[in-house]
C-alpha cells in the first residue's frame, strides 16, 4: 500500500493496550493504521492477542488504554451497533430461527429500511453469493460452505465500509476453504470495502490480503505485504511462523554494508544479509528458505555459498521433493526441489554439496 | 440399489434381512433383559395402578353383586310410573336385603347409592336393622304348623334340588341361604330355616298354578297358603321409612344397576344420571367444573409467574462465569434439598396475617395494622407457594437450554446494528423459547397435580381438584369418583400435551445439550 493515498487512515489503533484481569496485557501497545479499501489480515497463533483487537474493534470489548479511530472519529464509546461495521463470525452465527432471506433482512429492518428497498438489497447480496434461490431456506438446511456465503452476504447487505472477519472458513474443508478465499477478496476488492480479517492460518493470509499484520504476545512482530513478510522476515518469529524456514544458530563475526558473517555453532563460517543484528559478537538465527537452497552443482548461481550436507531422507510430494539433510550439525535442514527432468532425486546417505545466495540468508535475532 | 427385485444375499446366500436379523437378536435381547426389572417395576408400580384406576371410574358392580334379585325385578319396572314398583320388586328387595344385611354388605351399598341420592345411606342401615324382624315370621309359623318337616332344613335342600323349576324364588333364596350359614361356619342341618325362605315358599306358592305339585308336600302347602293372611312388603318396607314408598329412590337403584356406569364421570363433572337421562346437578352441588376450572386457571398463574420470575435469574447464570454461575446454581437448588413440608410450613410462617411480611408492612407502615393482607388460606398463598416450590423446575431447563445459545448470535445481531432489546428480543428471546416451553410443560404438569401445598396453604378457596380427589380417596372413600376425577385430570394433562405438540413442536422441548 502506498502511504501517500489518501484516506490511508480509515482505522487507526493508537497505543491500545487491552488486559482482561489488570494483571496481563493481552495487547501490548498496539499501533496500527489500516487505509480504506485495504485488506488487512491479522495473523498469529492463538492467544496472540488478534481476536481481542477484532473484537475492540467492533465494540464487543473496550480498550483499557489507547484510541481506536474510524475514518477520523474516536469509536471507543460508540455501542457496537452504531459503528455500522459488518462481521462475520467464526461459526457464522446465523440466525437458526429465521430462514435465510429473515437473517439477511434483519441488518436493514434494524436500520428503518422501506420494504421494497430491503427486498431488492437481499436480493443483491444473495446474488453476490450466487445463492439467489436459497432464500427461503433455514441455516440448518444449508452446508457449511453456503452458510459461510450467507454469513458473507449478511455482513454486506447494509452496505458496511468495514468488514471484520473472524477465521470466517476454519470450519470448512480445505478445498472450499481455497474457493472461498479467491471469493471474499474478489468480493472484498470489487466493492471497494475494508476489510480486516482474522485467522491463524498463514496460506489464507498470504493469498487473500494487502498486507498481514503478524501477532505473537500481544504486539505486532512484523506488518507488510504477503511477499515483503515472506521473503524478508524481520524477525526470528515471523521467518518461523511464515512459512517453511531452515535455521542455523551462530555469532555474529563482522557487519558491514548490510551483510554481515556468521560463524555457526558447528564451526563453518557463512555470510548472512544483516536483518536483525546490530552488534558483533551477537547470537543471532540464520533462516533460509528451502526452496531458495540449491543442491544440484551445475545449477548454483554466482557468488552462492556453499555447505557439505549429507542426505537423510527425501520426499516424493508430485510437483517437489521435500529432502532432509544434515547441515553443520542439525539434522532438520530441508531443501524443496522442483520435480523436474535435470532434477534427480537424492539418495538418503550420499553426500552433496549446498548452495544458496547470501542475500537469502538472513541473519535475524536468536 | 440393485436392479432386481430379489432380495439382497450375503455371501453363503442367506438373505442379508434376515442375517442382519439374527445378528441383532443377541444385542436386543441383552437390551430387553438390562431393562426388564425397571419394565417390570414400571409395570407393576405405575401402568396396573393406573389401569386399575381407570376401569375403578367406570366400574359399579356392588349394586349388582349386593341386591341381584332386586335389579333383576326392576329390569320390568318402568321409571317413567308415578307409583312404586310392585310387590315382586318388593319381595325380591326383601330376599336381597335379608343376605345383604348378614354379609353386612347393605351398608356399603347405601354409601355407594348415597352419592346418587342423598340419605340411601341412612335409610339402608336403617333398614338393615329392622328387615330381620318383618312380620314374615306369620308365614313361617303358618307353614310349621301345617308340617312340621317345613322346619327341617332337608326339607328345603330337597325341594330346592328337586322342584328348582318350579320354585324359583325359594331354590335361589335357599342357595344363597346355604352360602351365607356355611360361610358363618353354621351346619345348614342344624339351622333353623330363615323368615325369608317361608316368603319365597309363599310367594313360589301363590305364582303356581293350583295343584301343579307333584309333590304332596307343596300340594298341602299350595292349598294352605291360600288361606293365609298376606304379609305386604311393601307396607312393612313402608313403615320403617317413607322413603321405601317413594319411587325415586327405586329409579336411583334401577338407574345405578348396571355394572359399568358413566355416573362417576358425570358427577366429575357437575352432572348426574338419573332416570330421565343426564341432567345437571343442582346449583348448589355443582363443584367440580369450578374445581376443575381453578386448577386449570391457577397452574396457569404459577407456569406464568415462574417464567417471569425464572427467566432473569436463567439469562444470569447462563451469562454468568462459570465459577459464578455455580454458586448461584446452589441457591437455586437450595430448595431441592429443603423438605417439601418444611418449605410450604415456613410459608405458612411468613404469609399469615401476624406474620413475618404483614408485620414488615405495618412497621414500613405501608399497610395499616387493622388491615393486614390475607396472604394465605386462599389463592394468593397457594400460588405464591407454589410458584416458589416449581420454580427451580423452570429454571434449570431455560438455564441448560440457554447455555447452549452461543453468545455469537447476540452479538452478530448487535454488529448488524441491533439495539441491545432488539438483539435481545429477536435472537436471543426466540432461541430460548424451547427452554420456556420445557418449563412450562413441567411447571404446568406438576402444578395441575399438586396436593400438599394448596392443602397446607390454600385454605378453601385455594385448593385443587388434586386435594378434591384425596379427600375421595381418604375421607369419603368413594372411590369411583376419586378415579373418574383423576382419569378426568390424567387426559386433560394428555390433551394439553398433545396439543403442545401440534403447536410448539415436542421436539422442540430441550432439556439441554
Amino acid at each position: 500500500m502506498d502511504a501517500s493515498r489518501t484516506g490511508d487512515n480509515f482505522v487507526v489503533f493508537e497505543k491500545v493496550q487491552k488486559s482482561y484481569d489488570g494483571e496481563t496485557l493481552v495487547v501490548k501497545d498496539l499501533n496500527l493504521s489500516i487505509a480504506k479499501g485495504e485488506f488487512l489480515t491479522m495473523l498469529g497463533p492463538s492467544g496472540s492477542g488478534k481476536t481481542t483487537c477484532l473484537m475492540m474493534l467492533a465494540g464487543f470489548e473496550t480498550a483499557t488504554h489507547g484510541e481506536i479511530l474510524l475514518d477520523g472519529k474516536p469509536i471507543n464509546n460508540i455501542p457496537p451497533h452504531k459503528r455500522g461495521i459488518g462481521m462475520v463470525f467464526q461459526n457464522y452465527a446465523l440466525f437458526p430461527h429465521m430462514t435465510v432471506a429473515e437473517n439477511l433482512v434483519f441488518p436493514l429492518e434494524v436500520r428503518k429500511i422501506g420494504k421494497a428497498e430491503r427486498e431488492e438489497k437481499v436480493q443483491r447480496a444473495l446474488g453476490m453469493v450466487q445463492m439467489g434461490e436459497f432464500g427461503g431456506r433455514r441455516p440448518a438446511q444449508l452446508s457449511g460452505g453456503q452458510q459461510q456465503r450467507i454469513a458473507l452476504a449478511r455482513a454486506l447487505v447494509f452496505e458496511p465500509e468495514l468488514v471484520l472477519m473472524d477465521e470466517p472458513l476454519g470450519a470448512l474443508d480445505k478445498q472450499l476453504r481455497e474457493h472461498m478465499q479467491f471469493e471474499i477478496t474478489n468480493l472484498a476488492h470489487e466493492l471497494g470495502i475494508t476489510t480486516v480479517y482474522v485467522t491463524h492460518d498463514q496460506t489464507e493470509a498470504l493469498t487473500m490480503s494487502d498486507r498481514v499484520a503478524v501477532f505473537d504476545d500481544g504486539r505486532i512482530q512484523q506488518l507488510a505485504a504477503p511477499d515483503v513478510l515472506y521473503e524478508e522476515p524481520e524477525n526470528s518469529f515471523v521467518a518461523q511462523f511464515i512459512g517453511e524456514n531452515n535455521t542455523l544458530l551462530g555469532k555474529v563475526e563482522s557487519i558491514r554494508d548490510g551483510h554481515c558473517t556468521v560463524s555457526l555453532d558447528s564451526g563453518e563460517t557463512i555470510d548472512a544479509k544483516a536483518v536483525n543484528v546490530s552488534s558483533v559478537g551477537e547470537r543471532t538465527l540464520v533462516s533460509i528458505r528451502p526452496e531458495r537452497v540449491e543442491c544440484n552443482k551445475n545449477r548454483l548461481m554466482e557468488g552462492a555459498h556453499t555447505l557439505k550436507a549429507e542426505v537423510l531422507e527425501c520426499i516424493y510430494m508430485g510437483d517437489v521433493f521435500r529432502t532432509r539433510l544434515r547441515v553443520a550439525g542439525k539434522d532438520d535442514f530441508v531443501v524443496k526441489t522442483r520435480n523436474a527432468p535435470d532434477q534427480a532425486r537424492l539418495e538418503a546417505g550420499k553426500v552433496v554439496e549446498l548452495g544458496w545466495l547470501p542475500d537469502d540468508c538472513r541473519a535475524l535475532d536468536a | 440399489m440393485t436392479a432386481t427385485d430379489s432380495p439382497v444375499l450375503t455371501a453363503d446366500g442367506t438373505p442379508l434381512k434376515a442375517s442382519l436379523r439374527r445378528a441383532l437378536r443377541r444385542e436386543k435381547a441383552r437390551a430387553f433383559l438390562l431393562v426388564s426389572p425397571l419394565l417390570l417395576f414400571v409395570l407393576m408400580t405405575f401402568i396396573a395402578p393406573i389401569a386399575d384406576m381407570l376401569f375403578r371410574s367406570v366400574e359399579n358392580g356392588i349394586v349388582h353383586d349386593t341386591i341381584p334379585r332386586t335389579v333383576q325385578a326392576l329390569r320390568n319396572w318402568d321409571p317413567g310410573e308415578s307409583e312404586v314398583p310392585g310387590d315382586d320388586v318388593f319381595e325380591a328387595f326383601y330376599t336381597d336385603m335379608v343376605f345383604a344385611v348378614e354379609r353386612k354388605s347393605h351398608t356399603r351399598l347405601g354409601s355407594r347409592l348415597n352419592y346418587e341420592r342423598t340419605g340411601l345411606a341412612s335409610l339402608f342401615r336403617k333398614s338393615g336393622r329392622r328387615v330381620g324382624t318383618f312380620d314374615t315370621k306369620d308365614y313361617a309359623d303358618a307353614f310349621n304348623m301345617l308340617d312340621p318337616a317345613w322346619n327341617d332344613p332337608a326339607t328345603w335342600d330337597m325341594l330346592a334340588e328337586s322342584e328348582a323349576a318350579s320354585l324359583p324364588h325359594t331354590a335361589s333364596a335357599y342357595a344363597t341361604w346355604l352360602g351365607v350359614v356355611l360361610a358363618d361356619g353354621g351346619d345348614p342341618l342344624e339351622e333353623e330355616p330363615w323368615d325369608v325362605l317361608y316368603a319365597a315358599l309363599y310367594s313360589d306358592l301363590m305364582q303356581a298354578p293350583a295343584g301343579g305339585f307333584e309333590n304332596p308336600l307343596l300340594d298341602d302347602a299350595q292349598s294352605a297358603a291360600t288361606g293365609f293372611e298376606p304379609v305386604s312388603l311393601r307396607e312393612q318396607f313402608g313403615a320403617i321409612d317413607e322413603d321405601w314408598l317413594d319411587p325415586q329412590v327405586w329409579r336411583t337403584i334401577q338407574t345405578y344397576a348396571a355394572r359399568y356406569t358413566p355416573g362417576y364421570f358425570l358427577n366429575s363433572v357437575d352432572l348426574k344420571l338419573t332416570a330421565d337421562g343426564v341432567q345437571y346437578r343442582d346449583e348448589g352441588d355443582r363443584i367440580y367444573i369450578l374445581l376443575f376450572g381453578r386448577t386449570l386457571y391457577m397452574s396457569l398463574v404459577i407456569t406464568i409467574s415462574c417464567i417471569l420470575l425464572g427467566y432473569p435469574v436463567a439469562f444470569l447464570l447462563a451469562n454468568l462465569p462459570l465459577r459464578t454461575a455455580n454458586i448461584l446454581m446452589i441457591l437455586v437448588l437450595l430448595p431441592f434439598w429443603t423438605s417439601l413440608l418444611v418449605r410450604t410450613s415456613s410459608w405458612k410462617v411468613l404469609l399469615q396475617q401476624q406474620g413475618v411480611i404483614n408485620d414488615i408492612l405495618v412497621a414500613l407502615r405501608i399497610v395499616d395494622d387493622a388491615s393486614r393482607l390475607v396472604l394465605i388460606n386462599n389463592q394468593t398463598g397457594t400460588i405464591i407457594a407454589m410458584t416458589h416450590i416449581l420454580l427451580p423446575f423452570m429454571i434449570l431447563p431455560l438455564y441448560s437450554v440457554m447455555k447452549t445459545i452461543p453468545p455469537a448470535y447476540v452479538r452478530a445481531a448487535k454488529s448488524l446494528g441491533a439495539t441491545d432489546w432488539t438483539a435481545f428480543w429477536r435472537v436471543y428471546f426466540p432461541n430460548s423459547v424451547p427452554g420456556i416451553g420445557a418449563g412450562s410443560v413441567l411447571v404446568f404438569i406438576l402444578a395441575i397435580g399438586y396436593y400438599i401445598t394448596p392443602e397446607l396453604v390454600g385454605g378453601t378457596r385455594g385448593v385443587f381438584i388434586s386435594n378434591r380427589i384425596a379427600y375421595h380417596i381418604s375421607s369419603s372413600l368413594n372411590w369411583g369418583l376419586a378415579a373418574a376425577l383423576g382419569t378426568i385430570l390424567l387426559f386433560a394433562v394428555l390433551i394439553l400435551y398433545w396439543t403442545y405438540d401440534k403447536i410448539v413442536g415436542i421436539d422442540n422441548v430441550k432439556l439441554g445439550g
